[in-house]
């Protein structure tokens, strides 16, 4: 093992990558203080205007919470569905298994510009007949979303089926166990793991989600990608700033927890 | 099977495929139909894609810009992957965190990240000028450049979880047999390590350069519109210059071209890879 160790080359590229990675997120702090209404960095005097813009202007959070809503909704229909899809292909193991998952992952493989269009004809196809779900609806922008994001949560799901021993259902089937008892009381609570991922990576790819939401809304749906995305065109907006150091430290640090509680399973066994 | 058991099975897989049939395929056939009729019904639009010299330029951009970023996230993760898989464990810990991050944070806030330390009067440009290097800040975003540096900075996670994964699956014993045979470190990472990673290296391409080729948000902000690419181009065709037909031809070329290129390459796709 220790012949294949990093030579210190190697380390010094990676450490450059690691810079690299990390560096934008970090430049983004100190413009946050900026006492300037534009983009710069600060000289002297830090403010916290940019902040309190954040708290001050409703739209802010309105788009926090409209986003949120989007999100929890988007990501419990995807996970349904993918889980059901998953225990499909994993019990009864199809004949047309491999064509049918690769029809399941077309909103991952076809290049987001084209599935925003064609959510876009969709919503327009919907607004023609009802004013609930559809065209700059925050009901349509779920649906949307779950469309984008169930290829991911079935990727997951398969994964974590993939590890279950196919033993354990043969065996709660030779006991007698239907088809409910063996999904709900033996296959689930096997992947509980796995179904938890897949939930919580479709809504953080709801939340983050912006090419798709730029197509199919325009004045009522604002989530906080869309509010960030209209802040940063043109005039930059430092507020936007303000709300990406927020997102970021709450991502370094959950996982910054998660890589520690790993590491600390791995070191000391029991 | 027993009537009943078909029964459960479709019960199962039914919703998922009805839900995308209905929410996707449906409507995709639709974009294809607004191909051929918008503005006018015929073969127009499609000329148009392959004669505009516009959107010939726009294409020969994309490609350009795709290639480049392929070889520089490629090369980049791999050096950060060899780490993450074979450092010690707080190198691992700290590759991990640096390939994790930036993963999560979203497409918005990594290219506002690089308008932060690119633009005029971004980071870097503060501190040279501070430091009396440069008397003008440098044009290093809202060009081809920045668009370069930021859609890197995006994919490089993505390449390297298939890269990591063909690594962590090299046997050791191989590696210990050179350096048993007298082959220097050098010559055992170069001549055994790398290319047991070659399909690792692949999968990685084609996922890079798939994702680069439908790329919209980064562009569209650290291009400042002087580097519009595809996807762009279809953004704009629709909500500035709306001319949908055009932007439904070109969607339905970059389908197929995607296509195309995954039936040939079908054998390197992992699709368990893309996730870590």
């Amino acid at each position: 093992m220790q012949s294949s160790r990093p030579g210190p080359i190697l380390l010094i590229l990676a450490t450059a990558v690691a810079i690299f990675l990390l560096m934008p997120l970090i430049a983004v702090i100190p413009v946050s203080f900026t006492p300037a209404r534009f983009l710069s960095m600060p000289s002297g005097a830090l403010s916290l205007r940019h902040y309190q813009a954040l708290l001050d202007n409703p739209a802010w959070m309105q788009s926090i919470l409209l986003s949120l809503r989007i999100g929890i909704l988007s990501s419990a229909v995807a996970t349904a569905l993918a889980t059901m899809f998953g225990l499909g292909i994993w019990m009864f193991q199809p004949r047309f298994s491999a064509l049918l998952i690769g029809f399941v992952l077309l909103p991952l493989i076809v290049p987001p510009v084209v599935s925003a269009m064609t959510l876009y004809f969709l919503m327009t196809a919907l607004s023609s007949f009802n004013n609930w779900i559809g065209y700059d609806t925050w009901l349509g922008v779920a649906l949307a979303h779950a469309v984008m994001t169930t290829p991911f949560a079935v990727v997951l799901i398969l994964v974590a089926l993939f590890q279950v021993d196919r033993r354990i259902d043969l065996a709660a089937r030779g006991l007698g166990a239907n088809l409910t008892t063996r999904a709900f009381k033996v296959i689930i609570p096997n992947i509980k793991f796995g179904i938890a991922t897949a939930a919580l990576l479709s809504f953080v790819l709801s939340w983050e989600e912006i090419g798709v939401t730029l197509f199919i809304t325009s004045v009522n749906a604002i989530t906080l990608p869309r509010l960030m995305w209209m802040g940063l065109r043109d005039n930059i907006d430092p507020a936007i700033a303000a709300i990406s150091v927020l997102l970021i430290l709450v991502t370094a640090i959950i996982l910054a927890l998660r890589i520690f509680i790993d590491r600390r399973k791995a070191t000391d066994p029991q | 099977m027993s009537k009943s058991a078909t029964s459960r099975k479709i019960l199962l897989l039914a919703p998922l495929l009805l839900f995308l049939g209905l929410a996707y395929v449906v409507p995709f056939l639709g974009v294809v139909r607004w191909s051929f009729t918008l503005p006018e019904t015929g073969l127009g639009q499609y000329v148009a894609v392959f004669t505009d010299p516009l959107v010939q330029s726009v294409f020969i951009r994309t490609l350009r810009i795709c290639l480049i970023v392929t070889a520089t996230s490629l090369i980049t993760a791999y050096a950060i992957a060899y780490v993450w898989v074979r450092g010690n464990s707080l190198q691992r810990a700290l590759a991990e965190f640096c390939i994790l991050v930036p993963f999560w944070i979203s497409v918005l806030t990594r290219a506002f990240g690089w308008l932060a330390m690119l633009s005029n009067r971004g980071l870097i440009n503060t501190w040279l000028q501070s430091a009396g290097i440069i008397s003008e800040p440098l044009a290093l975003a809202r060009n081809e450049f920045g668009v370069i540096i930021g859609m890197t900075h995006f994919l490089i996670p993505f390449a390297v979880f298939p890269i990591a994964s063909a690594m962590r699956s090299i046997d050791e014993r191989v590696l210990l047999a050179a350096r048993g045979m007298g082959s220097s470190r050098t010559r055992t990472f170069w001549t055994v390590f790398v290319p047991l990673t070659y399909g690792g290296l692949i999968g990685a391409a084609l996922i890079v350069f798939v994702f680069a080729l439908g790329f919209f948000v980064t562009p569209a902000i650290l291009g400042g519109g002087r580097s519009v690419m595809v996807a762009e181009l279809v953004y704009l065709r629709i909500f500035q210059s709306p001319d949908w037909g055009l932007g439904a031809a070109i969607s339905v070329v970059l389908v197929l071209f995607i296509g195309i290129l995954l039936a040939l390459l079908r054998r390197f796709i992992k699709p368990a890879h893309m996730v870590g």
